[in-house]
């Protein structure tokens, strides 16, 4: 299917890889829930790709952890999801409380999609491909990082486009959800042409 | 009239029924992939190969049906403030078991499907579901329409399948069925033949599907 990122690949290359070669949007699909939902505003984008690659950060690093010295040590690898989703639900959970505590003005812009962020697959899909791919602690982080960024970079270029789309005629059923997933494919195929530019195997 | 054919026919009056209704209504008029735009993620990663895809619909449609009966089970006992955290608990629960049973009986497509199974814990087909249906209505109900969504789903996922695999491999199910001087299709297998495959069938869907079903005669 997709070209995996080797395991034993320096952090930074698979930093630079998770945004452009790998996107986690455009060549792992995930997170399409709350880009179908949120790409046709460029601001509340931005502002999601930010939150998206903070909690990613901070979950792909605690994750690992938790992974690395609960789950394994005592065997109970099966309660992966439970632990993984126990861990995003909390987090996003004390994020929200430090934001509203600190920043009220950014809690009110970011809104509802805050919360969304737990049931945001892109969050859990890291992850489980990070614990996969048996990376490292520095490559776990990077890819985390670059993931986050990747998935902001696309949704904000998509969010431009349908910006500019307003004003063109589209077929009435391929009106929103259609176009932009066609429009999204258009841009996977663009971002093909970064393969190569980093080492995959 | 009409009444004396339903009276007729113990399907066919199953058929007029609420639970149809229910079922039927999340199948097609209310299509959880082409209307309510849920589930997109792996209606897009798995759609390559069909038997990928299958052993998918089988899992979704397992924890659907389970997690969601269980979460209309427990409705009344569910504090509001921990109902998102209890239903993905319930929801994680049952995507356990079926990756551990994917991984017993079918090795080869767990390696493919790799994490996509358990991504199911974040289908929006199942929160959704569970939020908009489950947590105010009857396990028999809740039932027909985990049941609904889950076919739904699958008729979407096994259409996009259907083009993807022949186009991109010259086979279905791992059989050739194009000639062997069909060059593949290279793209179909990539992301964006999956993008722009969904996209042609969100298209026809909405094109084709009504909006609304009228309500069943009583």
């Amino acid at each position: 299917m997709v070209p995996e990122i080797g395991a034993d690949a320096a952090p930074y290359i698979i930093f630079i890889a998770a945004i452009f070669t790998n996107n986690i949007l455009l060549s792992n699909f995930l997170g399409m829930c709350s880009f179908l939902a949120i790409s046709n505003q460029i601001k509340a984008s931005f502002g999601l790709g930010m939150a998206v690659t903070f909690v990613l950060t901070m979950t792909a690093t605690i994750n690992w952890v938790v992974n690395a010295y609960v789950l394994i040590p005592l065997k109970i690898e099966y309660l992966q999801f439970i632990a993984f989703i126990i861990v995003i639900a909390a987090l996003v959970q004390f994020v929200e409380i430090v934001i509203e505590r600190f920043s009220p003005a950014l809690y009110f812009a970011l809104g509802i999609f805050l919360p969304l962020i737990t049931v945001n697959c892109a969050i859990l899909g890291v992850c489980l491909f990070m614990v996969r791919r048996h990376y490292t602690f520095a490559q776990a982080l990077g890819y985390g990082v670059g993931s986050g960024l990747g998935w902001m970079l696309a949704i904000v270029a998509i969010a431009g486009i349908r910006h500019k789309l307003r004003f063109s005629n589209v077929p009435k059923p391929l009106e929103g959800v259609g176009i932009t997933m066609i429009l999204a494919g258009l841009m996977a195929f663009a971002f093909m042409g970064f393969a190569g530019m980093v080492d995959i195997k | 009239m009409a009444d004396q054919v339903i009276k007729r026919s113990a399907l066919l009056k199953w058929f007029k029924g609420k639970n149809a209704t229910t079922m039927l209504e999340q199948v097609w008029a209310e299509n959880p992939i082409f209307r309510q735009i849920l589930g997109i993620c792996s209606a897009l990663a798995v759609t390559n190969l069909m038997k990928n895809t299958l052993i998918m619909c089988g899992a979704l449609i397992f924890v659907n049906v389970c997690a969601n009966m269980i979460i209309s089970a427990l409705r009344e006992f569910t504090p509001r403030r921990t109902r998102m955290i209890t239903q993905v608990l319930i929801i994680a629960t049952f995507v356990i078991i079926v990756d551990l049973f994917i991984k017993a009986f079918a090795y080869e497509a767990s390696k493919q499907l790799g994490a996509y199974v358990g991504l199911i814990i974040t289908n929006c087909i199942i929160m959704g579901r569970a939020e908009a249906f489950a947590s105010r209505n009857s396990v028999r109900l809740t039932f027909w329409d985990a049941l609904g969504s889950g076919l739904g789903y699958s008729v979407v996922l096994i259409a996009v399948a259907l083009m993807r695999e022949p186009l991109g491999f010259g086979t279905l199910l791992g059989y050739r069925i194009l000639p062997a001087g069909f060059v593949e299709w290279q793209l179909m297998v990539l992301p964006p033949g999956a993008f722009i495959g969904l996209g042609i069938f969100i298209w026809i869907g909405r094109a084709v599907a009504p909006e609304k079903v009228e309500e069943a005669p009583k």
